[in-house]
């Protein structure tokens, strides 16, 4: 494979940046069929000429695109009830005024423009809360590809708003009934179409996870929430964070918000799991009520490659739970996994009950109805905002708009302090 | 590895015409019938048997073996259980264990995929086919295989060009699993015009190359074996007939004579294909 070498640049006699192994530190790799190794290839070299060495002009028109159809740059906003309330400066990266909702339009929008480089006819792509397929079905529609979203069948029932975007943007959605039916199943059956059809096919995967080149890909397509958030502190706070704080399900929300700043190590880098219901894992019912992978998990291969996984004794992976659709997967990104046995990302996770009351804090308090991913990042906040120093940096990964449904379910289920009277939507919303 | 007793039982299973490698998942759908049915295999004229060892995210296989999977593991199969089973079972065939690597990696009491194959040759399992396994990863897992005497053998596949099939060879030992289309596994009702294709490009590689992805009856073993494969691997087209049985409720002695009598029915027809090709001085298509 294409490993560490480097060549020169036929063009401009420019050194050409190499995609390297695939490795991060013990983790990574390419764990998948043979059948897909030379499409993975294909992809690898496209990465490399296209994504870091910007043949034919490919980033700039990404740049071009991800501002003029995406909004881009977001704003950095400073939340003056929340600094307030915890005595601190807390700035809101607002990834959900980016097209679509969510921080998933960077990766979709790139790598559906590098299918269409690479001659690639036809998207296929995976699912959880939908916001991922709602994205590459939007960026599917404005570059003129046909596209095949696989999702969860329990997932559809949750999302019913994102599967109705894909299908009105024109995207086919397909329901996956194998297992439990969420992320996990879907990203699974998304493989097999992959497997059958990788001579015309690209498969957009949704978070920093599967085969390399995939992890590091999405990391850079996402890295520009980070370049922006870097850049707008200095500007705004006049300095770097303290912290910088994220939630994590496949880990590309994180990885985007954390990679312009790992090598500041001044800033601390929070990546905030779902904790569910508890940390266990109930081996013998092959479940873990939660998605804490980067907390609890241990090491193993899934999904094209090596990281922390949530799995029983034997290696079979266990069902995960989160109140929030979009962090429920029992893996995680394999740089992330290595960032954290480096101790240079701390891996910390709030349950089921903080992130509903985080979402309605900053519903009430700041205005923002957050997603549910979101909602975990300020439960945590919201917990342990003592630790956090003297300027914060949280992403607001995406709206709520999505989970509004979720929300009023899930608050009704539980005491929740801070929640609003919903009893007038005691019959549901529909 | 060729004076090793597993590795020779693989090269004789080949060395006297077609051999015909079935596949079932252990445990599916409970571990006593499932003895049954590989025993049912091993009568019908069985040359390997693969086993399958279910793992909970089997991304390379179509819907029947997904089920069985399901089946197996809401049974109780475990990696420690499918070892029992191995020991357990009567066959005098050789049995290669098809698994995912997750599952190789995590066994034992040190990570990594020594202690599962230790434990493999301790029971008289023969080799490895592992679908996630390519041949850039598989150096840990090649390096026990030799340790200890046992094959892996890899998936070439209709997508596998001139270097990767060198890379891949140059892992691969016993046979070469010889993907008969893209895709999944799943039985098909015609033969898939890359197997012919796949199989020229092959002709240069001295493993033997077995066929499989789609092939669910004797006629098409036959035209597999005649178009020069050297064995046919059969998994859903079985694992159906576990799979209905299992839905009438039939009796698992009924569904073991409906396995053998479909394993005499494959096993035919690669015979037959191997008699329908054009002969050489020794007979052989070699």
């Amino acid at each position: 494979m294409s490993s560490e070498r480097e060549r020169s640049d036929p063009t401009e006699g420019e050194q050409w940046v190499s995609a390297g192994d695939g490795k991060f530190g013990r983790y990574g790799g390419q764990y998948v069929p043979e059948a897909l190794m030379p499409a993975i290839q294909e992809l690898t070299d496209a990465y490399e000429r296209y994504v870091l060495n910007n043949e034919d002009g490919f980033m700039d028109e990404f740049r071009r695109r991800i501002r003029d159809f995406g909004g881009r740059p977001t704003p950095l906003q400073r939340a003056d009830r929340l600094s307030e309330r915890y005595d601190t400066e807390v700035y809101l990266k607002r990834e959900d005024l980016l097209h679509g909702g969510a921080h998933k339009l960077n990766n979709a929008l790139g790598q559906v423009l590098l299918a269409k480089y690479m001659g690639k006819e036809r998207i296929i792509a995976e699912t959880g809360a939908g916001q991922h397929g709602t994205a590459t079905a939007m960026a599917a529609a404005h570059l003129g590809m046909p596209c095949e979203v696989y999702m969860g069948e329990r997932d559809i029932n949750r999302q019913r708003p994102n599967v109705f975007r894909m299908k009105i943007n024109g995207s086919e959605v397909t329901p996956v009934t194998t297992g439990r039916g969420t992320l996990k199943e879907a990203i699974s059956e998304t493989m097999r179409d992959w497997a059958t059809n990788v001579e015309d096919t690209h498969y957009v995967i949704g978070s920093v996870v599967g085969p390399h080149p995939f992890p590091q890909m999405v990391r850079d397509f996402q890295a520009i929430i980070s370049e922006e958030a870097r850049r707008q502190v200095r500007e705004t706070a006049g300095r770097l964070p303290d912290s910088v704080v994220a939630c994590a399900g496949g880990g590309s929300n994180t990885m985007g918000s954390f990679h312009h700043f790992v090598d500041d190590e001044s800033v601390d880098l929070l990546a905030v799991e779902a904790g569910g219901s508890s940390l266990a894992v109930d081996e013998d019912e092959g479940v873990a009520p939660n998605s804490a992978s980067l907390s609890t998990g241990s090491e193993g291969v899934l999904h094209g490659a090596r990281t922390k996984l949530l799995q029983d004794h034997d290696g079979q992976i266990v069902e995960s739970h989160s109140v929030s659709s979009g962090l429920d997967y029992a893996g995680v990104g394999p740089e992330l996994a290595s960032l954290v046995d480096e101790d240079r990302v701390t891996p910390v996770n709030v349950d089921d009950d903080a992130a509903i009351e985080g979402f309605h804090r900053l519903s009430q308090e700041e205005g923002i109805i957050p997603a549910l991913e979101t909602a975990h990042a300020f439960g945590y906040l919201h917990e342990h905002h003592e630790g956090l120093g003297d300027v914060t940096v949280i992403n607001v990964s995406g709206r709520g708009d999505k989970d509004l449904d979720t929300a009023i379910e899930e608050t009704a289920k539980r005491d929740v302090a801070n929640a609003p009277d919903m009893s007038m939507f005691d019959g549901g919303l529909r | 590895m060729s004076d090793d007793a597993a590795a020779d039982r693989v090269a004789a299973a080949f060395a006297d015409g077609p051999a015909f490698v079935p596949y079932l998942a252990v445990g599916d759908p409970d571990y006593e019938s499932s003895l049954a049915y590989v025993e049912a295999l091993a009568e019908g004229g069985a040359d390997v048997i693969e086993l399958g060892l279910p793992f909970s995210e089997p991304i390379a296989e179509g819907p029947t073996i997904q089920n069985a999977v399901v089946r197996a593991l809401e049974a109780g199969m475990t990696p420690t259980r499918f070892f029992e089973f191995v020991e357990e079972v009567d066959v005098d065939v050789p049995l290669v264990c098809m698994t995912y690597y997750n599952l190789i990696y995590q066994f034992g009491s040190e990570p990594g995929p020594r202690p599962f194959v230790e434990k493999a040759a301790e029971v008289g399992l023969s080799g490895f086919v592992v679908p996630d396994l390519p041949a850039e990863e598989a150096g840990p897992l090649r390096a026990a295989c030799d340790e200890f005497g046992l094959h892996l053998i890899s998936i070439v596949a209709p997508t596998t060009d001139e270097a990767r099939l060198e890379k891949l060879v140059g892992v691969s030992s016993g046979y070469l699993y010889v993907q008969a289309r893209l895709g999944v596994t799943g039985a098909s009702s015609s033969v898939s015009d890359q197997t012919g294709e796949s199989l020229a490009r092959l002709s240069g590689v001295a493993l033997p190359k077995a066929v499989g992805f789609g092939i669910s009856s004797g006629e098409q073993a036959a035209t597999i074996v005649e178009a020069g494969a050297d064995g046919i691997i059969v998994g859903s087209a079985l694992v159906d007939i576990v799979a209905d049985g299992h839905e009438r409720g039939a009796s698992t002695e009924s569904v073991a004579e409906r396995l053998e009598t479909k394993a005499r029915e494959l096993k035919q027809g690669a015979v037959d294909g191997y008699g329908r090709r054009t002969p050489t001085p020794e007979g052989t298509s070699d």
